[in-house]
């Protein structure tokens, strides 16, 4: 067995119910999406106890009916974790992870600015990476943003 | 220091030095840095979104333009992700082609860093060295991909030149020039003292603060944490040719030179490995013009770290998603670490050696009391004034002295 299906086999045996939602797509890859109660939990095992000591980074989707949040977490041995969830468009709020890692600050700045998403527990300061006059609402990545409507804004 | 008050100097975001521009506002006390605050995002330009509007191939054009350096690296990355989702079997050439190019870039990079370094230092001696060597790579860049920099090698299923023997040759030799001149580096590195003394102890990051803050690339392997994408996820050809992960535990600016001085050697090694295990072969596959659904992460060790691309398809001839995380932006926190309670004057060499830069320094500066939170901006004249009249209150006055000197003169 290699290194990759024993993560696969430690996380099933961990979270029973989501054993079969564990993807592995090719070697050193596997994926997971957890409903968005299940996420702490399993993100925490997932750094604690599996030693996914590196976010590589948060990829922020519009699906376009719920947001998804993509946590790509890589292993010392090369095996990369997405794990995945996504949150009501309504009232889009995850919590922080920079407690895990403090470099997630700027990846969970993008999701603010370029979703829409709120981030609980994130610490004041620079937002990144739009402009300080940006004008409210208008969140780019969004799939009803259209880059012409921002242009005929300005012209 | 008594009670003198705590400075907030605006440096960036204009700065001519490398590229991205940034700006940081730094809280001193006296010429000791208490915080620093980045604020990023001057340059941007919207990629991701642009791709979700184009179809694959036009992509990797755009993609090659996230970075004037890593330009190779990014193409790579991205096209390893579509390459994936597409289920093609990239022709082993092509593999090492790519390979090949990548290292090549990552030697006009280290070289190219080693001159800002020297610059930075006041040591331009350094600089004028290492950019008329870095020429040796970029004409062969030239040679084997038609540009300096953006090579355009790379296209969905391959690359779109092959090397010829005689471009062997060419590469072989430069190889040889470049070690050479490398080993004199290494020397000056381990020999020359005013650089060893202006390197050592600045910009520290220890090891558990290196993991802790998520350092990559030299950054991080100067803080003795081995993290290497070509040997923990091997793509390209990096599975099947041997090279050393340099790692350092100097924990500073002086260890950061060293792993990439090193570095170079490597590359070196590399490189000759690859165009001597080559074999004969296609350079590319037929690519569909339709991705089928899926989605996939691929990751590139660029020369400055870990490159991660994400891309979503939807079974069209267009990404539904690209996601690009840049080196750069994993080291930001470690930067702040890294200025936290150093000195003002090291500010630039401590920047510039996770290799993102700037170099400037306004002729203003906003003073903010950081207790009530009041903001004033103060004229270069004023500060001169001021200092002046700083000095005198302790006993430095110079008086006197101006009035003797004006009589001589008269």
């Amino acid at each position: 067995m290699n290194a990759t299906e024993k993560i696969k086999d430690t996380l099933a045996k961990r979270f029973s119910a989501l054993a079969d939602a564990i993807q592995m797509p090719r070697e050193r890859r596997l994926a997971l999406t957890v409903p968005f109660a299940d996420f702490p939990a399993v993100f925490d095992y997932a750094v604690k106890e599996l030693k996914f000591s590196h976010l590589i980074t948060i990829t922020g989707l519009d699906e376009p009916e719920v947001f998804g949040l993509i946590y790509h977490l890589a292993h010392d041995n090369g095996v990369v974790l997405n794990l995945r969830t996504s949150v009501d468009k309504k009232n889009p709020t995850v919590k922080t992870v920079t407690s895990y890692f403090p470099g997630a600050e700027i990846y969970e700045r993008e999701l603010v600015d370029l979703f829409g998403v709120k981030v609980e527990g994130l610490q004041a300061g620079n937002r990144y990476p739009l402009t300080d006059e940006w004008p409210v609402g208008e969140y780019p990545l969004r799939k009803d943003w259209k880059a012409d409507k921002q242009e005929k804004h300005h012209a | 220091m008594h009670d003198s008050p705590k400075f907030k100097i605006p440096l960036g975001p204009q700065h001519p030095a490398l590229k991205e521009p940034a700006s940081f506002s730094v809280a001193l006390k006296g010429e000791k840095i208490l915080g620093v605050e980045i604020r990023l995002g001057y340059n941007h330009r919207g990629i991701e979104k642009a791709c979700e509007d184009r179809t694959y191939t036009q992509d990797i054009y755009l993609i090659e333009r996230v970075c004037g350096i890593c330009s190779h690296s990014h193409s790579t990355c991205f096209i390893q992700a579509v390459e994936e989702l597409a289920g093609l079997a990239v022709p082993k050439r092509a593999l090492y082609m790519r390979t090949l190019i990548g290292e090549l870039e990552r030697i006009h990079s280290h070289l190219l860093w080693l001159g800002v370094a020297g610059h930075e230092i006041g040591f331009d001696t350094l600089l004028m060295y290492t950019w008329r060597d870095r020429e040796v790579v970029m004409d062969l860049l030239a040679e084997l991909t038609g540009n300096r920099v953006n090579y355009g090698i790379n296209t969905i299923g391959g690359v779109r030149r092959d090397i010829t023997p005689a471009q062997i040759k060419k590469t072989l030799k430069a190889m040889d020039i470049l070690e050479e001149r490398t080993k004199y580096y290494i020397e000056v590195a381990s020999q020359e003292t005013t650089l060893i003394e202006r390197l050592s102890g600045i910009g520290v990051v220890l090891p558990e603060d290196a993991l802790r803050l998520d350092a990559v690339g030299p950054t991080a392997r100067a803080s003795g944490i081995a993290r290497d994408v070509r040997r923990d996820d091997p793509y390209a050809a990096y599975g099947d040719i041997s090279f050393d992960v340099i790692t350092d535990n100097h924990n500073d600016v002086y260890g950061r030179t060293l792993v990439r001085v090193k570095e170079l050697l490597e590359s070196y090694k590399i490189v000759r490995q690859v165009v001597e295990k080559m074999e004969a072969g296609p350079i590319t596959v037929k690519a569909p013009r339709k991705i089928p659904a899926g989605e996939a992460i691929s990751r590139y060790e660029a020369p400055r770290g870990e490159d991660a691309h994400y891309v979503k398809s939807n079974g069209t001839e267009k990404p539904e998603r690209v996601k690009v995380r840049a080196p750069t932006l994993a080291n930001v926190q470690v930067v702040k670490h890294m200025l936290k309670d150093r000195y003002l004057a090291d500010m630039s060499i401590v920047i510039a050696a996770i290799d993102p830069c700037f170099s400037c320094t306004d002729r203003s500066i906003e003073i903010n009391n950081l207790d009530n939170k009041k903001t004033k901006v103060i004229t270069w004249e004023t500060l001169h004034t001021q200092g002046i009249a700083w000095h005198r209150k302790h006993g430095i006055d110079f008086t006197s002295l101006n009035k003797r000197l004006k009589a001589r003169i008269k």
